[in-house]
């Protein structure tokens, strides 16, 4: 095991995959002799030439317009989009194009391409450079949603989405780039569409992803030491495939759930997983689902409105609190 | 012209006849109501695709607009599997999952029609960039109308294929009218895509885009350059459409003296005409005529025969594994 940053396991994946797939190239802004505007692509030009690691202009239309045209041809490609907030010059491709495509024809294509993206608050950027998208994503039939939350999670994900023959949006988060962690020795492969446990509670379940999985975790500590309430904590990594069977074994057994979302409140994924969790284990149920989201307004820039807006471990713990102590009657005990 | 051997010319002419009954077909399939949603016709601009279609080599990228039968039965597509998607059966190319305006046929290198206007522009230079990457001799071929040099990814498409030097071909039918409002009062150049040529270092080409010898020549000088690895070409082609823009428009907006103009423009009678005067028999003409509509007449029959495609197909084929899964 070596201790890489989450940063660094990008162009460790990204390595990794080039090095062993002659079909796999590179495009985007400034990703190749600037290393990327988050450095999470340094060294990959001087390694793999600039015949696969291309620079592009600012044309988000032309970067997502030609990763397509190259993965029906043959290529796997991988595109970056600098920021996730940029979707929106380019979403004819997300939406339209690269997700209907093999549908439409009937099969005639398949679609093996990644577009990559720096997602997420924390870096007081404001409301066009910070947001998190990943419910936009996945409300599109046809593409793959993944967003990992570990230097792990990051190389074995991203390996995993560029070997598989769909189109994957991969969210990384950027207040998570200077996270570090341990990063499995040789190569490194993960499945896409399997959510992890990563710690196990009787009480309660929370469900949480990228930079709001920390936040879980801190939460469920405080939790048993404070209040001695004992939570399971899921990391879901994939929102489409979404590993529902985790999910509900574990909210079966807890009966008590909250989603972590760092996306806006409306139509959020958890919305979605409350929904399906309210339809498949209803009277498994001690409480209603709490969703725990970011509001539905845009990111403001200051630090001191972000912080307030985002979920924080302090928030979790008081809506944790709040709910299990407002119905003392269904509580298993706490 | 007279560089174009005759044996061309007459399967030129036999394209243009394919691709003008072909329409006409499918339009009185549509008066029938045998054709359901919406269609484009390209009725009036069948010198574009024929002169292309035969020009460009069998593994070269075709992509095309939602205006784009006529490009798909150019590269050899069937024309059952053509009429048939159009009704919504079957043997259409996409078993019905399509429609008019998503005809594909990868083996014939139809590499889709795409219907958000520029939307494939990209994503040509994409398959441009891939031949260009694994060094096949292939070149990508996109086919837009007038209205496409407006919006942002005409641009970023022709900038990047030029930078990139990609054997890339952006064909423009300019049929005067982006959809009902004449190109001319919403452009700020004369020609709309040859003007903007400049921008990327390349040469302003403008095309009679009903002549189909000078397309074929056009389209040969382009896939020449394309696979000398001496980049992109911009081609404006001039033509008009004799039909509204799509089934819901009469194209009443038009003046008649306009349409009159060039109707006797027409690039069928016009060709015929051209190819009596260089002394090819009428009856050579009439059996080509007799011939191909016989063929379209077999294959509006097949394609009312073929059954309408099986439900369960609604949910294949949204992933690789030919499946809809989105949840275990």
């Amino acid at each position: 095991m070596a201790e890489l940053s989450y940063r660094d396991a990008v162009a460790a994946g990204i390595a990794q995959e080039m090095a062993r797939d002659e079909r796999v190239v590179f495009l985007g802004e400034d990703i190749g002799a600037a290393g990327g505007v988050f450095k999470t692509t340094v060294g990959l030009l001087d390694r793999f030439g600039p015949r696969r690691v291309r620079d592009t202009p600012i044309s988000e239309l032309a970067i997502l317009g030609a990763a397509m045209g190259a993965a029906m041809t043959g290529l796997r490609p991988i595109a970056e989009i600098m920021f996730s907030d940029f979707l929106a010059c380019c979403w004819d491709y997300v939406a339209n194009e690269i997700s209907k495509t093999r549908y439409m024809t009937n099969g005639q294509f398949t679609m093996p391409l990644v577009i990559r993206t720096a997602n997420g608050a924390g870096s007081r950027f404001g409301a066009q450079h910070s947001q998190s998208v990943e419910n936009w994503a996945m409300a599109i039939p046809g593409i793959k949603v993944v967003a990992p939350a570990t230097p792990a999670d990051v190389k074995g994900l991203l390996a995993a989405a560029i070997r598989d023959p769909d189109p994957v949006l991969f969210f990384e988060h950027k207040s998570l780039y200077s996270l570090k962690g341990e990063v499995p020795d040789g190569e490194h492969v993960e499945a896409l569409g399997r959510a992890k446990v990563l710690r196990r509670g009787d009480d309660i379940t929370i469900v949480a992803l990228a930079a709001m999985v920390p936040r879980a975790l801190q939460a469920a500590d405080i939790l048993q030491a404070q209040h001695g309430i004992s939570a399971t904590v899921i990391d879901l990594r994939s929102l489409v495939p979404l590993d529902t069977q985790t999910l509900l074994a574990e909210v079966t057994r807890t009966g008590r759930l909250f989603t972590v979302e760092e996306n806006p409140r409306l139509c959020g994924w958890g919305a979605e997983i409350s929904s399906i969790v309210t339809e498949e284990c209803f009277f498994d149920l001690d409480q209603p689902v709490v969703r725990i989201s970011t509001p539905h307004i845009p990111i403001p820039a200051a630090d001191a409105l972000e912080d307030a807006v985002i979920p924080s471990t302090a928030r979790i713990v008081t809506e944790v609190l709040r709910a299990v102590d407002f119905r003392p009657g269904a509580a298993r005990g706490i | 012209m007279e560089s174009i051997p005759l044996p061309i010319r007459l399967t030129l002419y036999k394209l243009l006849v394919e691709l003008r009954y072909c329409e006409k077909r499918a339009h009185d399939l549509f008066l029938q109501n045998l054709v359901k949603g919406t269609s484009h016709l390209a009725l009036g601009q069948e010198a574009i695709a024929a002169g292309f279609g035969l020009a460009m080599e069998k593994g070269d990228y075709t992509f095309c607009t939602y205006r784009g039968h006529h490009h798909t039965l150019a590269r050899g597509a069937p024309m059952c599997g053509v009429l048939g998607e159009l009704m919504g059966r079957q043997c259409g190319l996409l078993a019905g999952k399509g429609g008019s305006m998503h005809l594909t046929s990868v083996k014939h290198g139809v590499m889709g029609s795409y219907a958000i206007v520029g939307g494939h522009l990209p994503i040509a230079v994409g398959a441009a960039w891939s031949a260009q990457y694994r060094g096949s001799r292939q070149a990508a071929v996109a086919f837009f109308g007038d209205g496409t040099t407006n919006i942002g990814a005409f641009h970023e498409a022709l900038n990047l294929a030029a930078v990139w030097k990609l054997p890339a071909i952006f064909v423009c039918e300019n049929n005067l009218y982006m959809e009902y409002t004449p190109i001319r009062n919403v452009t700020a150049v004369e020609h709309p895509a040859a003007d903007r040529a400049a921008s990327y270092g390349l040469p302003a080409i403008v095309v009679d885009g009903n002549d189909v010898d000078a397309v074929y020549l056009a389209a040969g000088a382009a896939l020449a350059r394309a696979r000398a690895g001496d980049g992109p070409s911009l081609i404006e082609c001039k033509t008009y459409r004799h039909s509204g823009h799509s089934r819901a428009d009469p194209a009443k907006y038009r003046p008649a003296a306009e349409v009159e103009s060039w109707l006797e423009r027409d690039p069928l009678p016009t060709y015929r005409a051209r190819l009596l005067a260089h002394g090819v028999p009428e009856s050579n003409l009439t059996n080509i005529e007799r011939d191909v509509l016989a063929e379209v007449d077999r294959a509006t029959e097949a394609a009312k025969a073929s059954p309408p495609p099986a439900i369960e197909s609604a949910f294949t084929d949204v992933w690789a594994d030919g499946g809809a899964q989105w949840r275990n």
